[in-house]
Parts: structure tokens; C-alpha cells; sequence
């Protein structure tokens, strides 16, 4: 619901362009971001609101512009366009009507960052404790998790394998350096 | 060039590739392959370091990481140098500068060397006894002399200029130790695909292949086996092998701690490479094949340079073709220093051999031996070594089966090889919290009961014979990947067994020889006896009080000789004695493998709000809140803090100031319940809020104390955004999530963190509204139709926000909430009209001294966990007509409704000028006896420019009947006087506000 | 570091969870009705036991929701977890 004519502009917290390396450390553009909340059993119901699908199983997430991201039994964190905030909003609150959600605006909270290409499992690794081998986090899992000393929302995106780090917008800062820093090992290596 | 004493031909070092280190200033010339130990050798140095306590000479004893003496100090460059590494693990590459330690002036010529002389006072638990009188000497003289002589080496004064990385990693099977053992146990583990990491601590895989020039494998020379079995777990892409990698701490749940060194031994390395990588691995299970530890034998000075195990004179001969000596004497009580002697006859070496078993205890070692032309003694004993820095024979003697001990005679020797047998290196399988078991045949402990998913293998598991050690890894590996499968080997055997003897039997006075136990921290024989005629028969006790077995080297050499001299001593089975608990490292691991990235920007993250950018550029001086940065003040020119606070407190009393709060935390609390769940959680009632109304809140701990406070918006019917303390967020959030999914699940309410969603600016003082007015669509900031306390959601600046008038200042005020990539432009837009309004940036601690002034209370600085509402004068907030919230009940505790409570009151120093310490202690009467009681303590302390006088907040017992009364408070150098207020000094009925 | 059966994500490692202490201490229905010493008990009283214990924790970076699980003090072993309202099965996991 901006007015129509935004006299002031937006600014990201992390003012980085792509990393020339491998694997590639690229910030992503701003994107609108929903915290979804609701019982299992509607969602189950749903199936999906707004073209965000809901019956996913518990840490996975769907592809697709309108993508969601379920990160426990009643959570899920929706992705959509930056442009289209205001309309994903309105038709979420259409879809549900009376039915008990809690659809909360979180575009600005969350920075994104894609690590892309050989060894982005190992750079990840510098700081996620968790198994990134394919066969226990293989394309299309997510979940919250850390990185270091920052929590984030790791999704892996596609074989090459791509995987988007979603952090607090404070933490951007130290996200994306902690990254920077783990790729080093990998400055020059053959891939 | 190459060195006297490297050998013509043979070891793995590659002689294509020279190498010289620098060796306390000498250049030094050797091989790629070598360790600086290695190295040393080949130029027949043996004396390299100082012992700790006596400062006696000392050289090597052992070919690996279980080095107890050769610790050198190695110097890689400005901001690398590192003290304390052991020669015999250290690998030598070109240049590579190293330094002996513990010595001053020189090695050769040390000072320290006159303890070795004064040694009774250096006696077991001498620090116990020696530094207790007089009492006056603690301070001046002997804790600067033991601070002065403690440490090794020197710690160095540069920071580190190397990276240090850190990788976490997963695997089905993790096998530590990559000797025969390892290596079956690799190869079966890998052969179903399975992913299996093998690491090992040494630059060469192998273990005690790479020296066994003698033994076959399926035919095949032992090495040859060796490369073959590398080759095929390189051919595995389910494997991955860890060289230099030591696992240093066995952790719960099969999670191991290794320390890989990936650069010190390259001559240029990589500058992108880090120096060391932690990895934290979670292994599904895991192998330990981490083989076993050689025991020296305990005689008179057997600490002489020169002076090494048995097996490892046989290393540096075989594996890398150098002599430890040219007329090496072994002396033993089993059968594996045959092979050693045997090893170094055939390398050309002058060989004897002293066994202390009765030729009829000896096995057929001792006809090979004696066939090869060495002379063997059997039956002896050592009484002494002789030389001192550097060993020049052994005194031997004949003993009958009585005991009793022949005509001594001396066999000249430039290298003495000695074996007290061999000990399970069990470290990593008792930090597990496997139990141990004591072997008699062997003389050790073994692992017996493992409580992680886990097995032992090879000479970790008391295997000794090849063929058996290898058939053991392979079962274990496959084992351990899931499988059932078997091998045999044909390897050829092992001469093994030894007879254990704890003290070599000699007939000197036990009480004038240094026969040493622990090499690194200088126990005697000697000491070990003290100590246990002075009662310390606990094992645990023997080794705090003489402080055997608590070097860096953990007693690797030493434990089973200390426990076994214990025993003995006090006429039990060993097992009885007990044995000490190994704890990680394994082997000393550096700080900066430990602490990894974690250092300068990515120490921590360094939260910084979308304002922070703009405060830089204005010149703010920053304070730590939390992970927080936030903007303390922001000084014009050269004002100092107190001279901008009090210009900045000013401009907002006056004027107008605008202030970042972004850092509040905000959550959104949304569903039909919402008013109920907020009704359990706070104090306060929230049933009859409307929306577009805000209310102060107050939340306890079930205990009664309070947990946290903040301005809580009602927004709509179901939602509120709550807002927290800057540190209390996430514990509020996490509280909250507690009671909701535990106590509360039917509640039909979601709670989700918005602290960074917003920006926050606080525009405060009597031109707030003014000031924004311009730049506000979509709400009427008239004050009828947005009085104190409420909240609006419309325009700023063309965004949307949710509009707060609200005050922490005691002035009229706003709060902008804004999404934050919009909240440095809004902040800009404002300030750029400010010039006309007298506008003034303000940190926090002008936000301190205001919110003072009024009497605000700050959670965490006027409460520490044990402060109840009534405590702060607070109690009216409580809604008691509310059936239960979250601590009601302790409420009613005796504790909490006791009379003489510390309770919330002003102070207000009779000195004007005096501006009290925050923490000063609070008493009635300055001259009362002491004990003095402190009534309470001052908790916030300012300079107040709108009184302009000192003004303090305190939490002082029954405060509230103490108004007016005088009291004292501490100041550094005495007490001062001062009298009890209310706790408020500005605008005390609040009416500002309304403005 | 222990690895903890989340009972909606798996095995995790534990600097992702946050401990709640002993489990099964049900917050009295009507607090304001019982005496002081049951109130104290309810607050402050733990078991503490050498051996299998019940204990809360909440997977404060994953799904951060609240569980139960039993854990043998003794050798750290988790023999299961299980949601909140829900009861162990006492056996234990494989
Ligand atoms: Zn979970």
C-alpha cells in the first residue's frame, strides 16, 4: 500500500555485488517475504494459498516464483516477488477469510544470499553443522539451521548445486563475510 | 653437507629434494621427507632443549607426537612464530627457522641449570611446601619467580597473521590412525560405499609400515603393501583421507574434533590457504586404530641427550636414513628392540643389546640377534648413564634371579636405544567414556566396554602381531560399515611380549639418582616414592602432587611406568591403583585452530541498525548493547561525553531530538486469542485495549521477578506488536513461545519476530509534532485525535508506517516504525528539516540521563533478576482482579511480600556536583562497626542538565519510608552524604507528555 | 556435542536446540489455590536422577518447537523424543 509515488528509495543492508569465485557468493534482490502461520490440519486442507503451495512435508520447499518454505509443523515462510507484497497479502487474507492464520510482513527482516557451484557445500560447512551431502539435504530441503554464530534459513535450490541463505538483516553483514572468508579455501582451485 | 650421520642410502626422505633449516642460528641441511628431529640427527645434534624444573639437557626421546623433550620454538615470519613445537613431528621445509627454549643465556650455558644442582628443594609437591613462609615473600618475591620460570617457550607478542578454518563434515565411518590397522579397517569400511574418512595424525600415511623393512603382507613387502592399499582408497570416491590430521577430542554422539595442518610444512605456501583446519566430524562410527606407545625404562639419568626409545633409534635409521648414533646400545625387557637393533646392525650401526630377562624368559629374537655377530647381555640391569649432554655409555651390571647385582661394567655408547615395553594408546577410547580394562599378559590397560558407537583395533586394542593387527582393522572396518566381513592376512610375525620392571633394580642410593618417570615435567623416581610415603596413595592424588602425566604430552610415556611404580610401592595388583582419566587435546592443539574464522569483523556479528551508516558519517561514538551497535553520543567538535549529553538533553527538553530505537524488539502476536495470551503473560490487563491504543507492559518469571517491559501497540482486535528491551528480545520471544506450545496449545495466537522489519525513530520534545507533520499522510497528529499512548498506521515520507506517540524522554513524542531499507531515507527526510527546529541527534546515553530524570526504569540496570514490580514502585500495574499470569503466584510468596524489600527510591548527594558510581553501596550510618550493612546500591547515576545537579536512582531497603531521610554512599575513597527521594526529579506528575 | 532427535526434523546437533530442564512438571491448573511449599516444589524441586531422565527442549534454531526427551545422564545416550502432550514409549529407539 505504498503511495503512489515513493519519495524516498529503499537501500538492502548488504550493498555487495556477486563474488568473482567459486563457488559464486551472490547477494539476492529484495523479495516479498511472509511469515505464514497456521495449524497442520487447514493447511492440509488448503493445500495451497496464493499459489504458495502448503502441504509440503516439514523442511522442504517448493519452486516457482511464489515459493514456500516449510520450516516446522506450522510455519511457513513465503517468498514471493518485491513488487507483488501488497497483492500477496491481500489474497492470503482472501484465501483464509475467517479461518485462524497469522500472516505476518517480514520483506525487510531477511537478506538473501545465493552460494552457487562446486565446493558451496564445503563453504556452507565452515559454519552449518549440518549434512549437505545430496543424499541428506537434496534439492528442494530447507530448514533453519546456523551459520556460525548466526541463525539462517538454508535452501537448496538446484544441483548445481545452488543453495539461498536467509538471515536477519543485521546479520547480513556477518553472513555474507563469514562466506566470503570459508570460499578463500577454495581461491584458485580446480573446479 | 647432508649431514655426518645420514645414511648412504635407503629411508623415504627424497634426496632429489635438498632441504636447510636454521637451528638456533646454525643452517642445517637435510631432505624433503624429514622432521626437523630427523634433520637434527643427520647432523648428530641430540642436545636441543632444557628440561623444565631442573634445566637439564635434554634431546630426543621418541620419533612422534608423543615427544616429550625435543619442543622447539619455530619462527615462520612476523606473526608466526609458535612456540612449543614438538621436532619430532614438525616437518622440515626450506628455511624454516627453529629455536631450543627454556634456556637463558644459552642452551649451552644456562643459568637454570643450577636447579638441577639444588634439586632437593625442587622435590615432589615443592611448590606446596617451599613458598609458604614467610607469608611477606608470597607477593614480592616468590610469585614473580614462579610466574618468571613458568610456561615453556615463549609466548608470542604479534598477532597471528595466519587463517585458521573451520568445516563441519559427516561420515558414515571415521577411522583414526592410518597403520595397518587403519588401513584394513579403510578398505573393508569402503568397500560398499559407504563414505569413510581415514585420518591420520602423521604426513605419511602408513604408520609402522613406513619403517618395517623386514615384514611382508600377502607376499609383498610391507611398504609396497602400504602404497597399494593408499592407491585403492584413493580410487574410492567414498573415501576421504586426512593426512596431518590429528583427532584430538572425542566428543557425545560419535562427534570428533581433528586438527588438520595444512601449510606449515609447504615452502610456499598458498597465501588463500589456511594454516590449520578444525574439523568437526559426526561420524556414524567410528574405528580408533591409534596404535601404541613405547615405554622407556626408568635408570639414573636415563633423560641424557642421546638417550631415545628403542623403536624409535629403529625409526630415524629406516624410515629416515638417519643414525641416532654410531655405537647404539638397546637396552629392553622384551622382544621388539631386537628388531630395532637388528634394523640399525643392518644400516651398519655398532650394536649391543642389554636385556633384563634371564636369558630362559627370551625368545628366538635373541638367537637372530646374536647371529648377526651383535653382542647380547642378558640378565643385566643399567645402573647409569653416563655423559651430559650427551650420552657417552651405560653402566651395566649383571643380576642374579635373587636380585642381587654383579661387578659393573661400562659399555661405551653415543646412542642408547631402550624398550620398557609398549602401552595401547587407549586416550581417544577413554575420552569416549569407554572403560578400560587392565591386561596382565600385556601390562595394560585396553579398551573394553565402548559407549559410543565405536571399536578399537591393532595395537590400540593390545593386537601386537601383524597378521593379527591387520585382520582385526579389516573386521572393524567392515564392521563398522554395516558389514560381516573377514580377512586373513599372511603378514610375517612380530617378536612380541616383554617382562614389565618398574625402576631398572641398581644398587645406588635411590635417594641421589634422578631416574626420570615423566620427561616433560621432570618427575623422579624418587618423587614418586616421596609421594607416596607422605600418603597420596590415590593415583589421581600422585599425579596433582608430583605432577606426573600433566604435560602437554598427557603422560604418554610416563603414565603406565607412574602407576606401576605406585603399585608396587604400595604392594597392589595395578588395576587397584586405578588409572588416570584422559581428557582432550590429545596432542596440544593451537588457539587458532580452535577459535577458526571467529576473529576480528566475523568474532561476532556486529549488529548495526540502517541508521548506523548515516550516525558514522555525523561522527557518533558507538557503545556495545548486546550484539547490538548502537549510537552513544554524538560529540560536535572536541566535546567530550559529558559536555554532548548535556547538550543533546537539552536540544529534546527544548527542542526537538530524533533518536535510533531500532534496536527494540518488536513481536507480532497475532490470532483471536491474542488479548488472552497476552493477559497470561503480562501483569497488565489487555482485554479492554482498543485498537489504536498502546499500553506499557510488565512481564515476570514464574519465580515473580521481572522479565521484561515495553510499549505493547493493539493494532487490530487480533494483533499486537509488542516491543522489548534491545537485549531481553529474543529472551522474550523464546518465554513467550514456552508457555504458548506448553502450557497453552489450545490458544489459538502465532507469535513472530518483526525486531528487524522495522526501523525505529524516535522523534522526541515539545517540536516533535511539528517537525514530522509535513512528511505524515493518512493520520491526524492532532493531539485529541492521537493522544499519548496510542498508534496509527498511514504515511511517511511515502511509506508505510506504523506511527507511535509514545515517550521514554517524559516529552512529547513519536515513534516511526518504517521497513527498514526505508528507514535511513525517512531518518534523512526528517533531519533535513530539522535545521529550522533546532533538531539534535542523541544517542543513548542522553536517552539514559532522560528517561533518569523522569524516574524511568531501564530492566537489567535498575532489576537483576530479584526485583518484583512492587520493588520498583510498580505494583499499581498489576490487574490482581486477573484470575492467573505468569508469575502471580510467587507474587504471594513469603520472600516477595516480606516488609524491608529493597524498593526504588531517588538519591540526591548533598555535593550537588557529585555524580555517584553506579554500584556505590548504600548504608545508614557510616561510622557503625564493621561488618558494615549495606542498606542497598545505587543503580543508575547521572549528571541531570534539566536539574542541573547530580541525580541518582537506587534500590534500597523499605526505601519508600526512607524518603527524606539521610543516608551515605560509598565513593572510592570514602563515604558521602546524601538524602532519599522519590525516584523521579523532572516533571514529576508526567504532564509533558500531553503537550 | 550431542546429536538430538528433533521429533520433527531428525537428528540435529545440539547448538540448535535450547534445554528446558526436567519435563513433566505440569504448571498447576489454579496456581493461586495451593500452598506455598507446593508452589515452591512446582518452581524450584528437580530430580535430578542419575540415569534416565525426561527433559524439555525447544529446537530454538530449526523448527523451534518444544519437545521431550529421555536422556541417560550417565552416558548421554537419547533413547527418544517425542512432541509435547505426547507420552515416551519407554523402549527406546533402535
Ligand atoms: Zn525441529
Amino acid at each position: 500500500m505504498l503511495e503512489t509515488v515513493n519519495r524516498v528509495t529503499r537501500a538492502t543492508a548488504l550493498a555487495a555485488t556477486a563474488s568473482a569465485g567459486t563457488p559464486e557468493i551472490a547477494p539476492l534482490p529484495d523479495a516479498a517475504r511472509f511469515a505464514l502461520r497456521l495449524r497442520p490440519a487447514l493447511a492440509s486442507e488448503m493445500g495451497a494459498v496464493a499459489g504458495f503451495p502448503l502441504d509440503l512435508a516439514i523442511n522442504s520447499a517448493s519452486s516457482g516464483p511464489r515459493r514456500s518454505i516449510r520450516l516446522g509443523p506450522d510455519e511457513w515462510l513465503l517468498i514471493g516477488d518485491a513488487a507483488e507484497a501488497e497483492a500477496i497479502a491481500a489474497e492470503i487474507a482472501q484465501a483464509f477469510g475467517e479461518r485462524f492464520h497469522a500472516l505476518v510482513e517480514i520483506s525487510h527482516r531477511n537478506v538473501g544470499i545465493a552460494v552457487r557451484g562446486a565446493h558451496a557445500a564445503d563453504v556452507l560447512n565452515a559454519g552449518c553443522p549440518l549434512d549437505l551431502a545430496a543424499a541428506a539435504f537434496p534439492t528442494g530441503f530447507a530448514t533453519r539451521t546456523l551459520l556460525g554464530k548466526a541463525e539462517i534459513v538454508l535452501i537448496r535450490e538446484d544441483d548445481a548445486p545452488t543453495y539461498r541463505v536467509e538471515c536477519w538483516r543485521s546479520f547480513a553483514p556477518y553472513v555474507h563475510g563469514f562466506l566470503l572468508e570459508a570460499a578463500r579455501d577454495f581461491d584458485g582451485a580446480q573446479t | 653437507m647432508a649431514g655426518r650421520n645420514r645414511l648412504p642410502k635407503g629411508g623415504r626422505v627424497d634426496r632429489s629434494k635438498p632441504v636447510s633449516i636454521v637451528f638456533n642460528g646454525r643452517t642445517l641441511a637435510g631432505f624433503a621427507g624429514d622432521t626437523v628431529a630427523s634433520l637434527l640427527i643427520a647432523h648428530d645434534i641430540h642436545f636441543v632443549g632444557r628440561s623444565f624444573k631442573y634445566h637439564r639437557p635434554r634431546g630426543f626421546l621418541s620419533h612422534g607426537s608423543d615427544e616429550p623433550n625435543a619442543l622447539l620454538s619455530v619462527d615462520r615470519g612476523p606473526g608466526k612464530i609458535d612456540p612449543n613445537n614438538r621436532a619430532t613431528v614438525a616437518e622440515a621445509r626450506d628455511g624454516l627457522v627453529t629455536h631450543s627454549q627454556n634456556h637463558w643465556p644459552s642452551l649451552e650455558f644456562d643459568i637454570g641449570a643450577i636447579n638441577d644442582v639444588l634439586s632437593p628443594v625442587f622435590v615432589a609437591g615443592f611448590y606446596y611446601k617451599t613458598f609458604m613462609w614467610p607469608r611477606r615473600f608470597w607477593d614480592s618475591v616468590y610469585e614473580p619467580k614462579i610466574r618468571a620460570a613458568a610456561g615453556l617457550g615463549r609466548a608470542p607478542d604479534a598477532p597471528d597473521a595466519d587463517r585458521y578454518a573451520n568445516r563441519h563434515a559427516h561420515c558414515d565411518v571415521l577411522v583414526v590412525g592410518a597403520g595397518p590397522a587403519g588401513l584394513a579397517a579403510a578398505l573393508a569400511g569402503s568397500e560398499t560405499g559407504k563414505r569413510v574418512f581415514l585420518a591420520d595424525e602423521q604426513a605419511e600415511m602408513g604408520g609402522t609400515l613406513l619403517h618395517d623393512l623386514t615384514s611382508a603382507i600377502d607376499g609383498k613387502p610391507a611398504q609396497a603393501w602400504v602404497a597399494e592399499a593408499l592407491a585403492e582408497l584413493r580410487s574410492r570416491g567414498n573415501v576421504t583421507l586426512l593426512p596431518r590430521s590429528t583427532a584430538f577430542g572425542y566428543y557425545n554422539h560419535n562427534h570428533i574434533a581433528l586438527a588438520e595442518r595444512l601449510t606449515d610444512h609447504l615452502d610456499n605456501a598458498p597465501a588463500h590457504l589456511p594454516r590449520e583446519r578444525l574439523w568437526q566430524v559426526r561420524a556414524g562410527e567410528v574405528v580408533l586404530a591409534t596404535g601404541a606407545h613405547e615405554r622407556p625404562l626408568v635408570f639414573a639419568d636415563n633423560d641424557r641427550p642421546g638417550i631415545l626409545l628403542a623403536e624409535s633409534v629403529r625409526v630415524f635409521v629406516n624410515r629416515y636414513a638417519v643414525a641416532p648414533g654410531r655405537k647404539v646400545v638397546f637396552v629392553t625387557n622384551g622382544a621388539s628392540a631386537y628388531a630395532a637393533a637388528l634394523d640399525a646392525a643392518a644400516a651398519g650401526i655398532d650394536v649391543t643389546l642389554v636385556d633384563v630377562r634371564p636369558e630362559g624368559d627370551c625368545g628366538p629374537e635373541l638367537a637372530a640377534l646374536r647371529a648377526k655377530g651383535a653382542t647380547v647381555l642378558t640378565g643385566h640391569t643399567v645402573l647409569a648413564a653416563a655423559g651430559t649432554r650427551r650420552v657417552t655409555g651405560l653402566a651395566v651390571a649383571p643380576l642374579s634371579p635373587a636380585g642381587k647385582i654383579g661387578t659393573r661394567k661400562t659399555l661405551a655408547a653415543d646412542c642408547v636405544g631402550m624398550s620398557g615395553g609398549w602401552t595401547p594408546s587407549v586416550h581417544l577410547f577413554s575420552q569416549s567414556r569407554g572403560k578400560l580394562r587392565f591386561d596382565p599378559a600385556l601390562d595394560a590397560f585396553v579398551p573394553d566396554q565402548a559407549v559410543q558407537a565405536q571399536r578399537s583395533a591393532g595395537a590400540a586394542n593390545g593386537r601386537y602381531d601383524l597378521g593379527e593387527i591387520l585382520s582385526e582393522g579389516f573386521a572393524a572396518g567392515s564392521a563398522a560399515a554395516g558389514g560381516d566381513a573377514s580377512r586373513a592376512f599372511t603378514a610375517t610375525p612380530t617378536p612380541t611380549g616383554f617382562s614389565p620392571v618398574r625402576v631398572l633394580p641398581t644398587d645406588a642410593d635411590p635417594a641421589r639418582v634422578k631416574a626420570f618417570i615423566d620427561f616433560q615435567n621432570d618427575v623422579t623416581a624418587k618423587d614418586i616414592h616421596l609421594a607416596v610415603r607422605e600418603g597420596f596413595e590415590s593415583v589421581e592424588h600422585v599425579k596433582r602432587y608430583t605432577t606426573t602425566g600433566m604435560a602437554t604430552d598427557q603422560g604418554k610415556s610416563s603414565n603406565m611406568n607412574a602407576l606401576g611404580l605406585v603399585a608396587g610401592i604400595l604392594e597392589k595388583p595395578l588395576p587397584a591403583v586405578g588409572t588416570t582419566t584422559f581428557r582432550p587435546p590429545y596432542t596440544p592443539v593451537t588457539f587458532g585452530t580452535l577459535i577458526g574464522p571467529s576473529r576480528g569483523p566475523l568474532f561476532d556479528p556486529a549488529r548495526k541498525t540502517p541508521v548506523h551508516g548515516w550516525a558514522e558519517e555525523q561522527g557518533a561514538r558507538f557503545e556495545d548493547v548486546g550484539l547490538w551497535k548502537r549510537a552513544w553520543y554524538f560529540p560536535r567538535g572536541d566535546e567530550d561525553l559529558h559536555e554532548a549529553v548535556a547538550r543533546e538533553c537539552a536540544a529534546v527538553r527544548q527542542h526537538v531530538g530524533i533518536f535510533d530505537a531500532t534496536t527494540l524488539g518488536k513481536i507480532e502476536i497475532v490470532g483471536p486469542d491474542a488479548a488472552e495470551f497476552m493477559n497470561r503473560i503480562y501483569v497488565n490487563g489487555w482485554l479492554k485495549l482498543e485498537p489504536g491504543r498502546c499500553r506499557y507492559g510488565l512481564m515476570l518469571k514464574e519465580d515473580g521477578y521481572i522479565l521484561d517491559d515495553g510499549v505493547v501497540a493493539r493494532l487490530a482486535v487480533d494483533r499486537f506488536h509488542v516491543t522489548t528491551t534491545t537485549g531481553g528480545a529474543p529472551r522474550v520471544l523464546a518465554h513467550m513461545e514456552d508457555y504458548l506450545q506448553t502450557e497453552w496449545p489450545e490458544l489459538n495466537v502465532f507469535l513472530t519476530s518483526t525486531t528487524e522489519q522495522f526501523a525505529v525513530i524516535a522523534v522526541q520534545g515539545p517540536k516533535a509534532r511539528e517537525l514530522i507533520a509535513p512528511l505524515v499522510t493518512g493520520i491526524d497528529l492532532a493531539n485529541d485525535a492521537f493522544p499519548h499512548m496510542a498508534v496509527r498506521t498511514g504515511f511517511i515520507c511515502g511509506v508505510p508506517t506504523r506511527l507511535f506517540r509514545v515517550s521514554f524522554t517524559g516529552e512529547l513524542g513519536f515513534e516511526i516504525n518504517v521497513p527498514a531499507d526505508y528507514g535511513r531515507a525517512v531518518w534523512e527526510a526528517i533531519f533535513a528539516r530539522g535545521g529550522a527546529f533546532g533538531l539534535t541527534p542523541y544517542g543513548t546515553e542522553t536517552m539514559h540521563v532522560l528517561r533518569a530524570e523522569r524516574g524511568f526504569v531501564i530492566i537489567g540496570q535498575e532489576t537483576d533478576g530479584t526485583v518484583t514490580p512492587d520493588d520498583l514502585g510498580l505494583g499499581g500495574m498489576i490487574a490482581r482482579a486477573k484470575p492467573d499470569f505468569v508469575g502471580k503466584r510467587s507474587l504471594a510468596r513469603p520472600d516477595l511480600e516480606a516488609p524491608g524489600r529493597k524498593q526504588l527510591v531517588g538519591i540526591l548527594t548533598d555535593d550537588p556536583t557529585l555524580v555517584l558510581d553506579e554500584g556505590a553501596q548504600i548504608v545508614a550510618d557510616r561510622d557503625q562497626p564493621i561488618p558494615i550493612h549495606a542498606l542497598g546500591h545505587v543503580t543508575s547515576s547521572y549528571w541531570s542538565p534539566a536539574c542541573d545537579r547530580s541525580i541518582a536512582l537506587a534500590l534500597v531497603e523499605g526505601g519508600r519510608e526512607r524518603i527524606g531521610s539521610e543516608i551515605f554512599v560509598t565513593t572510592p575513597s570514602s563515604f558521602t552524604k546524601a538524602t532519599v527521594t522519590a525516584p523521579a526529579f523532572f516533571d514529576a506528575a508526567g504532564e509533558r507528555v500531553h503537550a | 556435542m550431542l546429536l538430538i532427535p528433533c521429533p520433527y526434523c531428525g537428528d540435529r546437533p545440539e547448538i540448535e536446540f535450547r534445554g528446558g530442564g526436567e519435563a513433566h512438571i505440569a504448571r498447576p491448573s489454579d496456581p493461586q489455590t495451593i500452598d506455598d511449599q507446593a508452589w515452591a516444589e512446582f518452581l524450584f524441586y528437580r530430580t535430578n536422577p542419575k540415569g534416565l531422565m525426561a527433559e524439555r527442549w525447544n529446537h530454538a534454531h530449526g523448527c523451534q518447537r518444544w519437545f521431550n526427551a529421555l536422556r541417560d545422564t550417565v552416558s548421554d545416550r537419547i533413547l527418544e523424543s517425542y512432541k509435547m502432550g505426547e507420552k515416551p514409549i519407554g523402549g527406546g529407539r533402535a
